[in-house]
């Protein structure tokens, strides 16, 4: 079943389509990764998705629900949840404070606090955890954006290349993190450039060229593809 | 709901903070039994500023807008009084012309609001937008001498201002001198607490993430304008306070005190303050209104020169405020005392011998 269904969606900045008449299904249940070179439009399409960018054309559904024109914060409460490439996090607040927001709208009190702590402690923030977020290392402040796009609890987790800055010890954790929440039952939806983080987490691949969608697949299929392993990967990472 | 009171969203907190805060409370309400009632008067109406002071530190603050409409919603609440007061006959209808008036001005406020926050104007905008309708409120009042600006038998008066309207009156009993210092202090305390306890609650938690990240607040699913609105309403409700308060005092309003310079000051007396904290607005504003109207009594022209220079020191060399900065000071030292008186107790108790083996 399709959690979403982005159909024919175009984007175009004045004279630049950026993503043009792309059609893409995430299944529920699955890691479905978006790849492609720089200016394939894979941050664009996830904009789009997430509802940053409206689209010039096309329609975005999410669990059979038309969410074309709603904003993000909408999008949140149909049970999305987001994180961008860049860290985002309440620089000038505590770590702390920055979960305790994520989490306030769907627990209180005790509950809360037990969370907090759970989370803390899963993304190895706990003795950081008076820090403003700002002064946290650049894979810490990733760790926490990502911490409270979980707090939220979504059906569907999307990441804008949620590895970068990581070291590759980092790479593997969230990874397996990614995978462990997975069999849970939330979808991912991630944008990447790492492959060997591809290959650890996904289950189907899409690739974008030029705004297009290029080839789409299980990874296996992705990896055998000649011209995706010619073009974009790299026959070193395809063999 | 009282451990709202000591949140992290305001730096006084603890047994010591409170108990000064009833040390200066006690002494504010014992101070008219040993003052004249000319500086009781003087007192209340430093008081009535407070209100529009704690109302932009909301705003700036903690949600991030920079209004310089503060005097704008003053005006629409002072001459909302006035009009009211004079129009509904005066006696104790003044308390319902009271708080009319402040409701007009949330409404004022919730319709400017809406446009701006919805149409997506933020940052130096936000000001420029509040500036213009604060300098457009100025300039229309200031026209309205001629004997066709009136409603009911209120007349605007232009630049000669409005004049005619009862002050607060319950009864037959007037609210003015003493009376009117004990109504400030009361109000004070309740908006104070009121103010602490909503930035400290969870409403409190998105406004300040709001001002943070406004993008990553809405992705975390909350519609950050309803915030926003809810912020600048409230803000701007303050100042009305202040101006239905102020021409209440005085039985007078003129455009004088919604136009430019006046629009300045609560910029001065919150950013001199520190626009972070409640507390060091409430202290820093007092202080601020206090000094100016001192030096007022010999030059008026020298205490806006020197509103000038200290808006000019601040931003050069305590952007987050003196007297936040020298509060952040006093709580550092005291943190380092206890630190250091209470080491070798630590250390008995066991506590800091982990450290050592």
């Amino acid at each position: 079943m399709a959690l979403v269904d982005v159909r024919g969606v175009s984007k175009r900045f004045g004279g630049l389509t950026a993503v043009s008449d792309v059609d893409l299904t995430v299944n529920a249940g699955e890691v479905h990764c978006l790849i492609g070179p720089n200016g394939a439009g894979k941050s664009t399409l996830f904009k789009l998705i997430v509802g940053l960018y409206p689209p010039t054309s096309g329609s975005i559904l999410f669990d059979s629900t038309d969410i074309t024109t709603e904003r993000p914060f909408a999008r949140v409460q149909r049970g999305m949840s987001i994180k961008m490439q860049a860290p985002s996090v309440f620089k000038e607040l505590p770590v702390r404070q920055n979960i305790q927001i994520a989490l306030q709208e769907r627990l209180s009190g005790a509950e809360c606090a037990a969370e907090e702590e759970r989370l803390l402690t899963l993304l190895n923030l706990a003795e950081d955890s008076g820090k403003l977020a700002g002064a946290l290392s650049h894979g810490q402040q990733q760790w926490l954006e990502i911490g409270m796009a979980l707090a939220l609890q979504p059906q569907l987790l999307l990441l804008d290349e949620p590895t970068a800055g990581m070291s590759p010890e980092e790479t593997y954790k969230t990874g397996e993190l990614i995978k462990s929440f997975n069999a849970e039952g939330m979808t991912v939806l991630v944008v990447e450039h790492d492959m060997a983080f591809v290959r650890q987490v996904a289950q189907r691949v899409t690739v974008l060229h030029l705004g297009k969608i290029f080839a789409r697949g299980s990874l296996e299929a992705i990896l055998e593809d000649e011209k995706v392993a010619e073009i974009y990967l790299g026959k070193t990472h395809a063999h | 709901m009282l451990k709202l009171l000591d949140g992290p969203q305001t730096l006084g907190r603890g047994k010591i903070f409170w108990s000064c805060f009833l040390a200066v409370l006690a002494g504010a309400l014992i101070y008219p039994l040993f003052a004249d009632s000319y500086d009781v008067g003087n007192f209340a109406y430093f008081l009535i500023w407070i209100f529009m002071a704690l109302g932009l530190c909301l705003m700036w603050g903690y949600g991030g807008m920079l209004s310089f409409g503060q005097t704008f919603f003053f005006g629409i609440a002072g001459y909302g009084y006035g009009v009211l007061a004079i129009n509904m006959g005066g006696g104790t209808a003044t308390v319902a012309a009271l708080v009319l008036s402040v409701v007009i001005a949330m409404i004022a406020a919730g319709i400017l609001g809406y446009f701006m926050i919805w149409g997506g104007i933020s940052g130096i905008f936000f000001g420029i937008v509040t500036l213009s309708a604060t300098l457009v409120l100025a300039f229309f009042l200031g026209q309205t001498a001629g004997p066709e600006w009136h409603i009911g038998p209120a007349r605007l008066n232009g630049f000669n201002g409005m004049k005619g309207m009862d002050p607060l009156t319950v009864g037959s009993f007037d609210i003015e001198g003493s009376a009117l210092y004990y109504l400030m202090i009361a109000l004070i305390v309740i908006v104070y607490i009121a103010l602490r306890m909503l930035v400290n609650s969870s409403v409190g938690n998105v406004i300040v993430a709001t001002r943070e990240n406004p993008q990553r607040a809405e992705m975390l699913g909350y519609d950050v304008r309803k915030y926003q609105l809810l912020t600048f309403v409230i803000g701007s409700g303050l100042a009305g306070l202040s101006g239905a308060l102020y021409t209440s005092w005085g039985q007078f309003i003129t455009p004088s005190s919604i136009g430019l310079p006046a629009a300045a000051m609560p910029i001065v007396w919150v950013a001199f303050s520190g626009r972070n904290d409640l507390t060091a607005t409430l202290v820093g504003s007092f202080l601020l209104l206090f000094g100016f109207q001192t030096i007022t009594v010999y030059s008026q022209q020298a205490a806006l020169v020197l509103m000038g220079v200290l808006l000019l020191a601040t931003v050069m060399l305590a952007p987050q405020g003196f007297v936040l900065g020298i509060g952040k000071l006093v709580v550092d030292w005291w943190t380092r005392r206890r630190r250091r008186d209470e080491g070798p107790a630590l250390a008995d108790t066991g506590r800091l011998q982990s450290d050592e083996t």
